[in-house]
């Protein structure tokens, strides 16, 4: 690991200082994603600022729904009352990812940055745009099996891997910063990540500096919570990165669907909503034939790459059974 | 080379000055009450001790060899120097360190506390898990310079003096390991999970998350205890030892030491397949 000098903010607005005024300056949160990728070269920073202390932590109900500390680890987000109640989905999403040691360090704002695990990314011998922009992407011609099927770009071919973020796109939630000049803005998550495009390397909307303090759930989406399932498809049953993810969101009565969400993850370099396949839902009567007509539709535009054209049938039948849950019909 | 001495010798003999005073300096084994040097040379006159004789030799024999000419250890010099206060297994510690210390590496290197294990040194196997803050965590991703006024439990601690801890003994009940390089990991782990387990958070395999689970099934405690690889596969014995403490339900010993009996037989068997 390289040296990095260590500074332990006292207060948001001098942790986001310490950060702005130096370029290769980082948060440190959990750690969790940030540590390893320093150990492995990939992330550098020169100095690391610390905000594990600031009076981030707090959930607490808000008169437009329910506010996330930045700082709440996973664990406790998904555990909290008012989360499993109102945002089950939130939970399901939360639990399925990482182990219970990682999610007990690791943090609601720590958890929306995390990078790819390309391994062209994390292999500093190998090419790569968004970790060397210029380089070249090593998976576009070479082992893509993890690699996206949508949105990709000849510069990129990553995938956000995260299962958190997929139920906060279904969940309409934004995201609350705070930049070093003191203004706070709110980005509706569904804009908070990009697509790679030319620029790989940028990855979400946050300018240097700007700090995340809180997660915004809205109360509309509390009525989700009777009809809504997060399915995640992996090499193995536990403690893995998904192939494909669905979080998918029903808001039914009688059976016939009012609205609808449906997010993959593990597809694109973002988590991918189909407003397509949401808009096909709205009115209709949720069944098996209803729920495949929108899987093929959310997946219709879908590019996959020599290695992964598995995830097409993979996304479609995962969509499938994800509303079929969330519907109760399976 | 040297040879291999005969277990049944006096196993002292074998040790050179610095290396009886190098184990004598190591730290008392917790739950053991004595020295690591006391305890090889008692287990090796017990009878048990080939494996640990056989290891004294290897490093007996290590020690003897000349150090090439160049290879001057080069000392690192530190960093980014942080100084952090912290609790660890109940003794105040002041620690000056480089600021990419991480956890693992504090507690392994400088406080001679070698039970927690480095396994992949990147968050994938769960054998470096401490409990911190009440919290089982991965020291191989925690920076000492985020620990100032922390509490951290390693497997060190766990004992009440001689006594050990409930998740201890089941292990060893239970035969939860093999090689058991995972078991510190697993253990803390478990006695961690357990208090997440009392406060009713759900997981994975949780049916209905809108309600706590209190009472963990063995597919429970399987999801729960994911981040802990045990690459021996000593995995039914970990949840059987887990799902004791955890339930209350004393089950079966599935095995016990063999009776002097059964090892003469044994010996008389090897003595006619040597004829």
């Amino acid at each position: 690991m390289r040296p990095f000098e260590y500074v332990r903010a006292s207060d948001a607005a001098s942790g986001i200082a310490a950060v702005g005024t130096t370029g290769d300056a980082k948060f440190l949160a959990g750690g969790t994603n940030l540590l390893d990728l320093m150990k492995e070269d990939v992330e550098r920073p020169t100095r690391l600022v610390d905000i594990g202390g600031l009076p981030l932590r707090q959930i607490r109900r808000t008169r437009a729904g329910l506010s996330l500390g930045a700082l709440a680890t996973n664990t406790e987000t998904a555990n909290h009352p008012l989360v499993r109640e109102h945002y089950p989905l939130l939970t399901q999403a939360i639990v399925s990812g990482a182990s219970g040691q990682l999610r007990n360090m690791a943090t609601n704002g720590g958890n929306l940055l995390q990078r790819t695990r390309c391994n062209y990314f994390y292999d500093t011998a190998m090419p790569c745009n968004k970790r060397a922009p210029g380089s070249g992407c090593g998976a576009r011609e070479g082992l893509n099996k993890i690699h996206a099927i949508l949105g990709w770009s000849e510069g990129c071919v990553a995938t956000y891997p995260g299962d958190m973020a997929n139920a906060l796109y279904a969940l309409d939630a934004s995201v609350r910063v705070r930049a070093p000049d003191g203004q706070e803005r709110i980005i509706p998550v569904a804009d908070f990540h990009r697509l790679p495009g030319d620029t790989p390397e940028r990855e979400t909307q946050l300018a240097h500096g700007e700090l995340i303090t809180s997660i915004e759930l809205p109360i509309a989406s509390a009525e989700f919570a009777r009809n809504c399932h997060y399915l995640k498809v992996r090499d193995r049953a536990s403690y893995a990165f998904a192939m494909v993810s669905v979080a998918a969101a029903l808001d039914m009565s009688g059976g016939i669907i009012r609205q609808a969400r449906v997010v993959i993850g593990s597809v694109a370099h973002k988590p991918w909503r189909s407003a397509e396949a949401e808009a096909l839902l709205t009115g209709k009567r949720a069944d098996v034939v209803t729920f495949e007509r929108a899987a093929d539709i959310a997946l219709r535009d879908a590019r996959p790459l020599a290695h992964n054209a598995y995830k097409v049938e993979l996304g479609r039948r995962s969509i499938v059974r994800a509303l079929m849950r969330a519907a109760r019909l399976a | 080379m040297t040879p291999i001495p005969d277990p049944h010798s006096d196993l002292s003999i074998e040790l050179n000055a610095d290396e009886a005073a190098l184990l004598d300096e190591l730290p008392q084994l917790q739950g053991v009450g004595q020295s690591r040097r006391d305890f090889m040379v008692a287990s090796a006159v017990g009878g048990l001790g080939l494996f640990a004789s056989n290891l004294l030799a290897k490093e007996a024999a290590l020690a003897g060899m000349p150090l090439a000419a160049d290879a001057a250890v080069a000392t690192i010099k530190a960093q980014n120097v942080v100084q952090v206060a912290l609790t660890i297994n109940g003794s105040p510690q002041t620690l000056e360190l480089d600021s990419r210390v991480v956890l693992l590496d504090a507690l392994r290197e400088r406080l001679g506390l070698t039970g927690s294990k480095k396994g992949c040194d990147q968050g994938q196997c769960g054998a470096c898990t401490v409990i911190v803050n009440g919290e089982r965590r991965l020291a191989c991703l925690t920076l000492v310079a985020s620990l100032e006024g922390g509490e951290v439990t390693t497997i060190e601690g766990l004992a009440d003096g001689d006594r050990l801890h409930p998740m201890q003994a089941a292990f060893i009940k239970h035969d939860g390991f093999q090689c058991g390089y995972c078991t510190p990991g697993q253990i803390c782990s478990a006695v961690g999970m357990l208090e997440e387990a009392r406060r009713g958070d759900v997981s994975h395999v949780t049916g209905d998350v809108a309600r706590p689970v209190h009472r963990l099934t063995d597919d429970e405690i399987r999801e729960r205890m994911s981040g802990n690889i045990c690459r021996c596969g000593a995995y039914p014995g970990i949840v059987a030892a887990v799902q004791e403490v955890h339930s209350g339900r004393q089950t079966a010993q599935t095995w016990q030491f063999a009776t002097q009996a059964q090892l003469a037989a044994v010996r008389k068997e090897d003595d006619h397949a040597a004829v």
